[in-house]
């Protein structure tokens, strides 16, 4: 195993260990949030791991939203109810849908790869709130899941869906880690900086993108899945650009350097999120904006850029 | 037959209102590069301010004919004071940086603007159709059809005819076509680009709260209105391309055609058709309809 990938697995299951001790002491609503923020990381992740190619996607609610739906759906109609197996099979539906579209959508950089994801989420919104099968735009509930054939207790619910959407991120984190050290990741880097070189080389260009593009879709799909179990209930927003866009905003405050920083910019929206609703309702769009604006305009890389530079100063 | 006068005649004036949002777009992102997702929110501050415009010129019991006037200085207001504001205050700072960063800002600007128009208008409905039955129907084979519809097909084809003579046929016109090529050369060729950046940038708000302002008596005036407004200009203006007035004429007429063939037709294929007919076109021509392919840099 190459040195990268051992830190990244160590470092990772220590801090998952820590996290799983840690949330049995958390207060209800604060274990909620962070579920959340694990869950949302995750499609946050999966547009990290796209913006690594140079490509932001506007429209990861196509992906969040599938993976969702598809795990409501597994649950109340074919009775599937292992919350491991559905978040699995929400990222799988999920990666199955982006599947086709990825080869097409390989092939545009910057804005119009951009709107075009935004495009496709669209659709899927516009097709769902008219679905009435599927609650039109109220959408429809979701019965409590099941862990490893066990039913789990209301005292617990909370818990074991907090520790499962730690496991989940954390085992998925480690993943992106190691693809992000591996021959398709670096190759991804590549492409941003400057992609002629990367073809005049001898790489696919193309390949990488797709590929990158149905990963993205999986995590998306998954954290869907988690989200939706958390919640109980899901409706057809889940697809609209403004869930989008909140996923874009969570990787551009964490930037592409760091796999954490996804975690943590999820965790601190969430925060902002509850709080803004709690002291001022009517105006927490214009906090968030203001925000966006700062983190744009004096940390251009992301909070991740903080501590990597921190670790190259104590190098040099 | 009547179905199909009805589609031409829906879908030509949704494309015309259509056509005045989308043209602004289009205008700002072909000066200033930047994709601007607060062009909804200008359209809706547009909206807002007719709103209240006119129901002042009728509680000063103005003429009936007035409220027009009222509409249009709705519109000039919100982009001379807005836009300034937004162009010298917070666009000038990102300019230059990546284009879908430059995206992320207008999106910020835009959940800004989107509380700040409740924090001023509230969250109840503004009702001010006077306008709206200023010129009467107007009977098309065998049906009537509101006049004021057809007024807006006429708005739209001067904006059109206008935005390209100024663009083609004046001094500043042909300034802004110069930094629209290249802003570099243009700056070292003496073009104040700033000045023109400011002036394109209030223009294109102009567009977008015109747009907003001429809707204003056709619908309730409530929170929501700039988020839909926006995502169908963007279809618009890719699927002509980006920054060509051409293009957005077209993509105007394509988007509004299909929504007003999918709303009689199957209904429920309202929201996904714009989108069906972008993803159509960018299959076909991955630059939009009137883009010029870019040569790429090594």
């Amino acid at each position: 195993m190459k040195p990268a990938a051992s830190t990244a697995l160590a470092a990772g299951l220590i801090g998952m260990a820590l996290l799983l001790a840690l949330g049995a002491l958390l207060p209800k609503w604060l274990q909620f949030l962070s579920t959340m923020s694990a869950a949302n990381g995750i499609v946050s992740l999966g547009i990290v791991l796209l913006m690594r190619g140079g490509v932001v996607s506007f429209g990861q609610g196509l992906v969040f939203a599938a993976g969702g739906y598809a795990v409501a759906l597994l649950a109340n109609k074919l009775g599937v109810t292992d919350a491991l197996l559905l978040t699995l099979a929400g990222g799988a539906v999920a990666a199955l849908l982006a599947l086709p579209f990825a080869p097409l959508l390989a092939r545009y950089r910057g804005i119009f790869f951009s709107m075009l994801t935004l495009a496709l989420s669209m659709v899927l919104y516009g097709v769902l709130v008219k679905t009435d099968a599927l609650g039109g735009s109220d959408g429809f509930n979701m019965s409590r899941p099941t862990l490893l054939g066990m039913r789990i207790a209301d005292a617990w619910s909370g818990y074991v869906l907090y520790a499962l959407a730690v496991v989940i991120a954390g085992a998925l984190a480690i993943l992106a880690r190691i693809y992000f050290e591996s021959t398709r990741g670096l190759v991804s880097l590549a492409i941003r900086e400057n992609e002629l070189r990367v073809q005049y080389l001898g790489a696919s260009t193309t390949r990488v993108m797709a590929a990158n593009f149905v990963i993205a879709a999986f995590m998306g799909g998954a954290g869907g899945a988690l989200a939706i179990m958390a919640l109980g209930h899901i409706e057809p927003n889940f697809s609209y650009w403004t869930t989008s866009g909140e996923f874009v905003f969570v990787s551009i405050l964490a930037g592409h350097y760091s796999v954490l920083a996804v975690f943590v910019a999820s965790f601190v929206l969430e925060l902002v999120r509850s709080f803004s609703n709690l002291y001022f309702p009517n105006t927490w769009q214009m906090a968030l904006g203001i925000f966006l604006l700062i983190v744009i305009r004096f940390l251009p890389r992301g909070i991740g850029s903080l501590w990597l530079d921190w670790r190259r100063r104590k190098a040099t | 037959m009547n179905t199909l006068v009805t589609i031409l005649v829906d879908g030509i004036t949704y494309a015309s209102w259509l056509f005045i949002v989308a043209l602004g777009l289009t205008l700002v992102f072909g000066v200033l590069k930047i994709l601007n997702i607060a062009h909804g929110s200008f359209y809706a501050a547009g909206a807002y301010v007719a709103a209240t415009f006119v129901s002042w010129f009728a509680a000063w019991q103005f003429a009936p004919w007035l409220s027009l006037v009222a509409l249009l200085l709705a519109a000039v207001a919100v982009a001379a004071v807005l836009a300034p504001l937004t162009e010298r205050g917070l666009l000038r700072m990102f300019y230059g940086r990546d284009e879908v960063l430059l995206v992320l800002v207008t999106y910020a600007l835009f959940l800004i603007l989107e509380d700040a128009t409740k924090l001023v208008w509230g969250a109840n409905p503004y009702f001010v159709s006077a306008p709206y039955s200023l010129f009467g129907t107007v009977p098309v084979a065998g049906q009537a059809y509101v006049g004021y519809d057809f007024m807006l097909i006429g708005v739209a084809l001067f904006c059109g005819v206008g935005v390209w003579w100024g663009l083609n046929r004046t001094r500043i016109g042909k300034l802004v076509l110069a930094v629209i090529h290249s802003a570099e050369i243009a700056s070292s060729m003496g073009v104040d680009i700033s000045r023109v950046y400011t002036f394109a940038f209030m223009f294109g708000i102009l567009l977008a709260a015109l747009g907003g302002a001429l809707t204003a008596p056709m619908i309730s005036v409530q929170p929501g209105l700039s988020v839909g407004v926006v995502i169908v200009s963007f279809a618009v203006v890719i699927i002509g391309g980006l920054g060509s007035i051409q293009g957005a004429a077209l993509g105007a007429l394509i988007v509004g055609l299909a929504r007003a063939l999918a709303v009689h037709t199957w209904p429920p294929a309202e929201l996904f058709s714009i989108y069906v007919a972008m993803a159509v076109v960018l299959v076909f021509r991955p630059e939009g309809l009137f883009q010029q392919v870019q040569a790429r840099r090594i």
